[in-house]
């Protein structure tokens, strides 16, 4: 996934999470970037007809970039649920995000041949949870009793 | 394109184990989708589709015993194959493709996918300055010759489309 689509992915999130346009701020902060870096890719995206960026108000996705962030947040889930449900990663969430960006979508989908997700997605994708909402990650195995 | 500017990359022996580990994955969903599509053909055998998928799985199987090679130096383990096996069967009916020509696109899909998936690991681990365990010159041969083969195999299915 490119650094546009982790940046379209992003503002997605923040502006469902907030119910109205993303500020710069938490871009930046959800990315671990400085508002400036933030600032330029989100200039690069208004160049490309992807956002639109109110002076004090912040960034609302176009419907060009609303699609292209929900098959990017799509390719974030399937990484999630490969690593968790196939790879049986415990850390699954942070080795997504440290590998999102060296897994192109076309390797997303072939993965998502294995994996059993969910019609809905990326809708059931969680914010709080930073997972897919329909995510079973297997619980580890009680102590048995004596 | 826009250009990269948040972490692209690899730091760490366990990001590269993790990405390797991917690849023997992806080698394996090949492989074994190979097989469903190879026995889907019997009921009217073609020749050239049936050893394009026998070469094509064996290939896999070369691949996937280079990469644990790789993964073995790194001290991690490998993915059970008998588990993606039947992680493929569980899904198989969902994605299968259900002519000739879907299992060649299948295919295609196959091979281009595992080259992208090779030349971005390779682009990442050049782009990295981090020390791994592995010998880099070796890890970097042996990923650039399988990526080779990934692209012959590409060329490959194409030319058997094209003819049809």
């Amino acid at each position: 996934m490119n650094t546009a689509d982790q940046y379209l992915k992003t503002i997605y999130v923040v502006q469902k999470q907030e119910d109205g346009p993303a500020s710069t701020g938490s871009i930046a902060d959800a990315l671990g970037v400085s508002p400036a870096s933030a600032n330029e890719m989100i200039g690069k995206l208004e160049e490309r007809g992807l956002a639109e960026h109110e002076k004090y108000k912040g960034v609302r996705l176009t419907d060009d970039g609303i699609v292209k962030a929900r098959d990017a947040l799509q390719t974030y889930c399937i990484i999630e649920r490969f690593l968790a449900n196939v790879l049986a990663v415990e850390e699954f969430r942070e080795e997504a995000h440290e590998l999102e960006a060296v897994i192109d979508d076309t390797v997303a989908d072939r993965l998502d041949t294995i994996i059993d997700r969910q019609p809905e997605c990326p809708d059931c994708f969680d914010p709080e949870t930073d997972a897919c909402a329909c995510l079973e990650v297997a619980a580890v195995p009680a102590e048995p009793e004596q | 394109m826009v250009e990269v500017s948040v972490s692209q990359r690899i730091t760490s022996d366990d990001q590269l184990a993790r990405l390797l580990q991917i690849g023997i994955v992806l080698e394996e969903v090949v492989e074994a989708r190979a097989h469903h599509h190879y026995e889907s053909l019997d009921a009217e055998l073609d020749e050239e589709v049936e050893t394009l998928l026998a070469d094509a799985a064996e290939e896999s199987a070369e691949h996937r015993a280079r990469l644990e090679g790789l993964i073995e130096g790194l001290g991690v383990d490998s993915v059970p194959f008998d588990e993606i096996e039947s992680l493929v069967d569980a899904r198989y009916g969902r994605t299968q493709p259900d002519d000739f020509d879907g299992v060649l696109y299948d295919q295609l899909c196959n091979e281009e996918t595992a080259y992208k998936f090779y030349d971005d690991l390779i682009e990442a681990i050049e782009g990295s300055d981090a020390e791994f365990s592995l010998d880099r010159a070796e890890l970097l041969d042996t990923l650039e010759s399988i990526r080779e083969e990934e692209a012959e195999g590409v060329s490959e299915v194409t030319e058997v489309m094209e003819r049809r």
